[in-house]
């Protein structure tokens, strides 16, 4: 009998397993402690929640082929500028409005969910409010009485009722102005956001 | 003989345990296919449910139905093959046992608090009691350490029975892919009001489960239902398990890096995703290469016709479901047009069914073959077998005529909503109220129906597959020589 050549040896292959599938876990923990870092809100690619109390843009990016959020001057969401740690605690309940309410299973965020309904990633940019100035009463009332405010857009998809208070209206609105902030490597391509005085 | 019944006799306890599972994994396979298609008609026809079992809790209850009863189906088949792989008796059955009604007792609560009860307050107690609203890991806080303690259970029982008995190159691979299985699962229960940390996590359980660890579990099941069915040498099929362990992580874990494009992470991701995302469907390739150069070496002799017959199934789902359809939209230049459109439900459907659907029912067919008595499930069934062949037949069917229907809605969404319209929520509703996009989803509803019916056929045949059959299970291949003992 011949012994077999290597590329077809048990041997070789096991150990092959283990060193490949270590290897490519230890490049992954290597590029999750960078990327956390990058990510964490404050860093360039997320910014910090006060970004709340400033306006939030586009601008193309020749050097990287995309639109890039702006932070501009300030403009306080319902007029009220906050502290970072008031800033936090208002995204965050609206971050946690956004799960008990089961956002997820009909919207995508950052792409992410379902598909039943419009994507959330820009919401708060989204040229369908109109004007800038009534943008933030408008998201409040609808998503307190989406039955009744429901836009449709041509289709009889509508938002049901979840129960939502005005409290956590405001955090849902706080994080979704967060969220738009957020460097998306240019996704979704060729948004095209609400106009905004200012914007540059 | 009389007609043969169901005699538990046959089976050792862990096989006893492995029937319990596969019989809720059926039921919640029901369950996913009657939920996906009411969240499929309310595409159609929005008001259908609203305000009552709105979108967003049939669509949960859908894919986490799905989620529950591939677990199921795995764990049930692990508990299958357990004793005869290690040599022994399992060490801990009666752990074992209450593990599986822990799990079931939750799994039953969490669905009827997602039916009934549905949302809560937007505070922590909602996501510790009702519901923790990301896709997939919905269920809440609670369940999840009963998950944990249910998890660790299992595993102890299969690492100790092994180290009990015997270790083989399958074992082997299964103790250390059910360390990692577990462990990811932790990454998706924390809380952060950070979006793209949250994904961040999220995306190792989903990613690290159902592209990594999950690939390489079912490779060991398939690997193990080679030998079964078809008597295939060991030496040969853990050779090829060691290969594609090392091709799913060498390309899984980094493709992780697809998911990481449009999140707020990194742009290196776009170049790390893009190429390992792209190597992804080889070790697929070597999967389809395996499966079928095994059964044409055995001249497609084998023991258990359907069985058999959903492994290949599973091999070339795996690959166009998981790879090709995978692979079509995983490159960043055309993952951000498609992210987030029906491209990735296309995707999904296909994947999921190809990929592990199919193995489960698999190994379902070899469970009842034994449960049976060992009875004969080759060539030449009652009836030629119509049942498990319309069953393969409206399954597969059904599955990737959705496939290729959301495909074309996905490509009409893409291309009106993204390309055209400036991806506004405009936009996003022009394209839903397209002609050719609403179309799409019409042949989706019908081909979900053709799935159903599958199912119906399908769980008829195991209900009844080998009753009045004389004749005893076929050996083949290196089976021949021993004793059968599954």
């Amino acid at each position: 009998m011949t012994t077999s050549p290597w590329w077809v040896d048990e041997d070789f292959w096991r150990k092959m397993a283990i060193w490949v599938t270590t290897l490519m876990a230890l490049v992954l923990i290597g590029l999750t402690f960078d990327s956390v870092t990058q990510i964490t809100a404050g860093s360039e690619r997320v910014p910090a929640y006060s970004v709340i109390n400033h306006r939030i843009y586009y601008r193309w990016d020749d050097s990287r082929n995309f639109q890039v959020p702006v932070i501009g001057d300030p403009a306080p969401l319902f007029g009220k500028s906050l502290t970072e740690i008031e800033a936090e605690a208002l995204v965050s309940k609206g971050k946690i409005t956004t799960q008990a309410k089961n956002c997820m299973n009909c919207h995508t965020l950052l792409g992410n969910g379902a598909y039943y309904a419009p994507d959330l990633t820009k919401a708060w940019l989204d040229p369908s409010w109109g004007a800038e100035v009534v943008r933030e009463q408008l998201m409040i009332q609808f998503l307190m009485d989406p039955e009744t405010n429901a836009r449709g857009f041509g289709s009889t998809r509508k938002m049901p009722n979840l129960d939502i208070t005005e409290e956590e209206a405001r955090g849902v609105v706080a994080f979704l102005k967060w969220m738009s902030s957020i460097d998306t490597n240019g996704f979704p391509r060729n948004f095209t956001p609400i106009a905004q005085e200012g914007d540059r | 003989m009389n007609a043969r019944t169901l005699d538990s006799s046959h089976l050792t306890g862990g096989q006893k345990l492995a029937i319990k599972y596969f019989t809720v994994a059926v039921i919640l396979f029901t369950a996913q296919i009657l939920f996906g298609l009411i969240s499929g008609y309310q595409y159609l026809a929005p008001e259908f449910g609203y305000n009552v079992l709105d979108f967003n809790v049939t669509r949960m209850v859908h894919i986490n139905a799905l989620v529950l009863w591939l677990l199921y189906g795995f764990i049930g088949g692990i508990y299958w093959l357990v004793e005869e792989e290690s040599g022994t008796e399992l060490v801990g059955l009666r752990l074992a046992n209450f593990a599986f009604w822990l799990l079931t007792l939750a799994v039953t609560v969490v669905v009827l608090v997602f039916l009934f009860i549905q949302t809560g307050p937007g505070d922590m107690s909602t996501l510790w009691l009702i519901n923790e609203g990301r896709e997939y890991i919905e269920a809440p806080r609670w369940a999840d350490f009963g998950i944990v303690v249910c998890m660790l259970i299992f595993f102890w029982n299969i690492a100790a029975t092994f180290m009990k008995g015997k270790w083989s190159g399958i074992s082997g691979v299964l103790v250390l892919d059910l360390v990692a299985l577990a462990g990811v699962y932790l990454a998706g229960m924390v809380y952060t009001p950070n979006i793209s940390v949250d994904q961040y996590w999220w995306w190792w359980v989903i990613h690290l489960w159902v592209e990594a660890t999950w690939e390489v579990l079912v490779a060991c099941i398939m690997a193990w239902g080679l030998i079964k069915t078809l008597g295939a040498r060991r030496k040969i099929v853990t050779t090829w398990l060691y290969i594609e362990v090392a091709m799913m992580f060498g390309s899984g874990i980094l493709g992780l890096g697809h998911h990481y494009f449009w999140i707020g992470t990194p742009e290196y991701w776009l170049s790390i995703g893009g190429f390992f995302s792209a190597l992804e469907p080889v070790p697929l390739v070597a999967m389809v290469v395996h499966a079928v150069y095994d059964s044409g070496v055995h001249k497609f002799k084998n023991s258990n016709h359907p069985a058999l017959a959903w492994l290949i199934a599973h091999a070339f789902g795996n690959f166009f479901g998981a790879g090709v359809w995978g692979f079509m939209h995983t490159l960043p230049q055309i993952n951000l047009y498609t992210h987030g459109t029906q491209w990735s439900a296309s995707h999904g459907h296909l994947a999921f069914f190809g990929a592990y659907a199919t193995i489960n029912i698999a190994i379902f067919y070899m469970a009842l073959q034994k449960w049976r008595g060992n009875v004969y499930m080759s060539a030449g069934l009652e009836g030629n077998g119509w049942k498990w062949k319309w069953a393969l037949g409206l399954l597969n069917g059904g599955v990737v005529g959705m496939t290729i229907a959301l495909l074309i809605s996905g490509y009409d969404q893409a291309f009106i909503e993204r390309a055209l319209g400036g991806a506004t929520w405009a936009a996003y509703f022009d394209a839903q109220n397209g002609v050719w996009f609403i179309q799409g989803l019409w042949w989706r509803q019908l081909f979900g129906f053709m799935t159903a019916a599958g199912l119906i056929i399908l769980i008829w045949d195991l209900l009844t597959i080998g009753r009045n059959e004389k004749r005893s299970i076929q050996l083949v291949g290196d089976n021949t020589a021993a004793e059968v003992t599954s």
